[in-house]
């Protein structure tokens, strides 16, 4: 996961620099091979799929983040008022048992009973912890405004355990809240750095590596072509000199059956029109 | 994920408070104080004498313990540390300002509710467009 986020973090980094150096026309430094095509082919469908998938994460992360938002704003203003209700409970307490009966709650803290348990929910592979509080043991300050005023300090009791109710889903939403924006962020940035940075590099790869194979074939079109037109040639000049040693055997064949070799033929002819000392005139 | 601390599962958490005399009051009235063997307590009792760097050190105490899920905090001294309650981003331990006897609630100074109010609104907004 980490070298993941690094990862996509590095291809964010070096994308932007890439398109501050040359534009859109980035690609990875592969070598044009049919094999290299299949794997840029599988990359780019892995990152496809995985682009699709974390937008559905996304989607859902935000659509939990506005339940969220709504329930903040509505229980932020109902612990105003709840909260005010409890400051005037204790108003009437203290109006009840007498102001000293604080001295008597401060000196009387031993070990806290209500406490919190935090569960995590999980939502979309983002762990959202889930507070809530219980009360273990026996309520302390039992005792407290036995004298007078019980009656208040008990209802004033029961309106701040309301009142930790309350703030406990607060604390819990809040937490939620701040987990999901940071997990909404980081999947849209993910999402965002395969959307305009890994998936347009490997498609650039892909087109590139088709140019680079298309040249290729043109090439060996080209110099196959080149080679049939030797190979033609050559033929054609083979024909030629097999049609001219055939006429000359053919002569050669004339002549033997006259009785003269076709060269001494040849000789007589070219002798004839020689010198010969022999004659006179 | 990297840069995330991972939220631990507690099984019993305190709530601390730093808050005026009768907040507090009413809160240990409810069972939430706790004091441990070193006489040290979850909560911290703001008076006219109380200084900020007492509060600081307090602040800063509750949201490093170990057994500590909740932290509630009085908003006008909230507004005293606003700095430090800013800085502050961390899942766990919540920070949740809350109202006070005699200062009025003011939504706007809340770190939090200042956020979610924006957000709420641009989305409100951007649902009303659609």
């Amino acid at each position: 996961m980490l070298i993941k986020e690094l990862d996509v973090q590095k291809y964010i980094l070096v994308g932007e620099t890439f398109v501050k150096m040359s534009g859109q026309n980035q690609r990875l430094n592969v070598v044009p091979t049919v094999t290299m095509l299949g794997v840029m082919k599988a990359r780019l469908i892995g990152a496809t799929r995985g682009h699709a998938l974390l937008k559905k994460k996304s989607d859902a992360l935000t659509v939990q983040f506005r339940q969220i938002l709504k329930k903040i704003v509505s229980t932020k203003e109902s612990m105003g008022e709840i909260l005010k209700s409890s400051y005037f409970t204790l108003t009437e307490a203290k109006y009840a048992a007498g102001d000293n009966i604080k001295h008597v709650v401060l000196e009387n803290v031993q070990s806290a009973s209500v406490r919190v348990r935090s569960q995590q929910n999980n939502i979309a592979g983002v762990k959202l912890p889930v507070f809530k509080h219980y009360t273990d043991g026996e309520t302390k300050n039992d005792l407290t405004g036995l004298g007078r005023g019980g009656q208040q300090v008990q209802a004033c009791r029961n309106a701040y355990v309301k009142a930790i109710e309350v703030l406990v889903e607060l604390a819990s939403l809040q937490t939620s809240f701040l987990t999901l924006d940071e997990a909404i962020k980081t999947t849209n940035r993910r999402v965002n750095a395969l959307e305009n940075v890994v998936k347009p590099r490997i498609e650039n790869t892909i087109s590139y590596i088709k140019g680079e194979l298309d040249e290729l074939e043109r090439e060996d079109f080209f110099r196959l072509k080149k080679i049939q037109g030797y190979k033609k040639k050559e033929i054609e000049r083979q024909v030629a000199a097999a049609k001219a040693y055939a006429q000359e055997k053919v002569a050669e064949e004339i002549a033997l059956k006259e009785g003269v070799s076709f060269e001494t033929a040849n000789n007589m002819l070219t002798q004839g029109s020689q010198k010969d000392e022999d004659i006179i005139f | 994920m990297a840069g995330r601390t991972p939220i631990r599962t507690i099984n019993s958490a305190l709530i601390a408070m730093i808050a005026d005399e009768d907040t507090v009051t009413g809160f240990l009235l409810a069972g939430v104080g706790n004091v441990d063997l070193r006489r040290k307590t979850n909560y911290l009792i703001v008076d006219s004498k109380t200084t900020v760097k007492q509060i600081e050190d307090a602040f800063k105490d509750f949201t490093s313990r170990e057994d500590v899920a909740v932290v509630l905090l009085s908003q006008y001294i909230a507004n005293m540390i606003r700095f430090l309650v800013d800085s502050y981003n961390k899942p766990v331990p919540a920070i949740l300002e809350i109202p006070s006897k005699d200062h009025p609630y003011d939504p706007a100074h809340d770190s939090v509710l200042s956020r979610v109010k924006y957000l709420f609104n641009t989305e409100s907004v951007a649902s009303g467009r659609r």
